[in-house]
């Protein structure tokens, strides 16, 4: 197991935002993690990656415990992540913003190897023509594409994906979508939070579904798309749900 | 690699020296004073960008380096008789040492919060060295005129300060130019450009940050003592002057944050423009008004500043205008 949850909490406050989440991932595989809007899978990602520290329970990543460590220190084990809301550094090339990735995640690059990382990262999500562009100057699609380049060019062991689909054309989809089975080919483990749900049946092994701060259901793709409670918990009422699904 | 071949640097080395180098040359005690106001500000505004603009954390007390290390150096000198070299080292010493405990403490508050603690820090040295009986107290320490001898008397001893002097302000570049353009320095620019991505990618910022605090004191520590060597004395309220500070934020600004040549340029305009405004009597009380308006016209229209403005428009430049 490269990731396991073990019963973890958060609160902010009196707000749960996560309730005795369990979980375990395999590495090779690529988990999804869905859920309405608020149920707390952001949350779940910084708790993973140490930008919140949890309440209660357990984080252990490659055999470590890392329940405490910060997301620095993640960063250097070998977990990469993208942001739902991208955090381009403006003011730098898209290929400085890429090298900062390679030089301080867990390659650790020197500056030149970094460059030599970059520009092959850059290629590979189809990002080259702008590498000397400054982050700021992308559009939304292309900053998705650079914070997952970023993320690439750590070399991670695992890599966390917060939305990268949200917002994106079908035929946009299409290219993340096979960029993310081609990195998945590449050994990478993943953990992905989507709201696309077409492109993360087809891309997920399993699929594990929250609902305010609870773990609801856990299964393959087709089992939890099939399961009351979550279909209850996106449309609210899982009768007005068949009628829907009925008609299609 | 950090490329010794870059265009831009040698350049602004070769002109700093040629600057420097003409008082020299021209043996004139007159010029040689308002160069020597020129490297200061260079050296101190090249060494307030490593914190300021690539790190993106406004020090607004800077000069606190300055004033310690004028301190330090100028106890060691009168109280110790310990020779110059000795004070200067120790000056940077004692300053690289405030930053590094400062930087420990300050430097995860983050925006306008550290701005203010830098100035608070600033008033507290200054209160702490008011009463602090070894520094001279209020009155702060004066050298004995005889310690210049050593130094084959006054008018030579002049002469030392400025040699030292140019060597310190050309070791303020090149050792902005080798963080701008290391890992390191990327690290410090993502720190500017996203404090929580750079976390997350793996910046150790804590660590980061306080050594860029740490760069960015030791040669205002060094300077100061030259400064204060070459003055003969040194008091409180002169020392941890604010104004000063402000008038190095006018520099790095107008010249351009983030770049190498951005400080020298804007360190060299601004006392360029504050020597006409001295010696023009109408504007002569008016010097740091023109300074707040001029920080105020930078921030409001050209936040990037000249050089940056330069970059900006003119993207060929990137290469020559490091």
């Amino acid at each position: 197991m490269i990731l396991i949850v073990e019963k973890v909490s958060k609160t902010f406050g009196g707000l749960q935002a996560l309730q005795n989440i369990s979980f375990e991932l395999p590495e090779g595989q690529i988990l999804g993690l869905i859920g309405p809007n608020g149920a707390g899978k952001t949350t779940l990602f910084n708790v993973i990656n140490g930008v919140y520290p949890a309440s209660a329970g357990k984080i252990i990543f490659r055999g470590e415990d890392v329940t405490r460590l910060r997301p620095y220190e993640l960063a250097h084990r070998g977990l990469a992540r993208t942001h739902q809301i991208v955090k381009p550094l403006n003011e730098l090339t898209v290929r400085e913003n890429v090298r900062v990735g390679a030089c301080f995640g867990r390659r650790g690059a020197s500056l030149s190897e970094a460059g030599r990382i970059a520009d092959q990262v850059l290629e590979f999500l189809g990002l080259n023509e702008h590498a000397e562009l400054l982050a700021g100057a992308l559009n939304v699609a292309q900053k998705k594409r650079l914070e997952m380049a970023r993320a690439l060019a750590a070399q991670p062991f695992l890599l966390l994906l917060d939305e990268v689909l949200a917002g994106l054309n079908p035929s946009e989809i299409d290219t993340m979508v096979e960029a993310v089975q081609s990195i998945r080919r590449q050994g990478i483990t993943i953990l992905m939070i989507e709201h696309v749900m077409h492109a993360l049946m087809a891309l997920s092994d399993r699929v594990i579904v929250l609902d305010y701060g609870q773990q609801i259901a856990e299964g393959a793709p087709a089992e939890v798309a099939q399961n009351k409670k979550v279909i209850e918990a996106y449309l609210g009422d899982p009768k007005l749900a068949e009628k829907l699904f009925n008609t299609q | 690699m950090i490329s010794w071949r870059n265009p831009g640097l040698w350049p602004l080395l070769a002109i700093i020296a040629a600057v420097g180098i003409y008082p020299i040359l021209a043996n004139s005690d007159a010029s040689r004073e308002v160069i020597f106001t020129m490297l200061l500000s260079i050296a101190l505004a090249s060494s307030l960008n490593i914190i300021l603009g690539y790190t993106g954390y406004v020090s607004f007390g800077h000069i606190v380096f300055f004033g310690l290390g004028g301190y330090t150096g100028l106890y060691l000198l009168s109280a110790w008789r310990s020779p110059l070299w000795l004070a200067l080292l120790a000056g940077g010493l004692a300053s690289g040492l405030l930053a590094f405990l400062l930087g420990k403490a300050i430097l995860r508050l983050r925006g306008g919060y550290f701005a203010l603690v830098t100035i608070g820090v600033n008033e507290a040295v200054r209160a702490f060295i008011v009463n602090f009986a070894p520094f001279g107290g209020p009155v702060g320490i004066s050298l004995n005129f005889r310690i210049y001898k050593e130094y084959g008397g006054a008018g030579q001893a002049l002469w030392l300060v400025y040699y030292l002097l140019l060597g310190l302000t050309l070791l303020a570049v090149v050792l902005s130019y080798l963080v701008k353009n290391s890992k390191f320095g990327l690290g410090l620019f993502a720190i500017r450009e996203n404090e929580d991505a750079a976390e997350v990618m793996g910046v150790v910022t804590p660590n980061a940050k306080t050594w860029a605090y740490v760069l960015s004191a030791i040669i205002p520590g060094i300077v100061g003592v030259l400064f204060y060597f070459k003055n003969g004395n040194i008091e409180p309220g002169d020392a941890f002057r604010l104004n000063f500070s402000i008038e190095l934020l006018v520099m790095v600004m107008l010249g351009g944050f983030g770049t190498v040549s951005g400080p020298i340029l804007g360190a060299a305009g601004y006392q360029r423009l504050r020597g006409l405004l001295l010696t023009t009597p109408v504007l002569k009380d008016f010097q740091l008004v023109v300074a707040g308006v001029l920080l105020l016209i930078i921030i409001l229209f050209i936040p990037a500043g000249a050089v940056g403005w330069l970059r900006q428009r003119f993207p060929r430049l990137r290469k020559a205008l490091p």
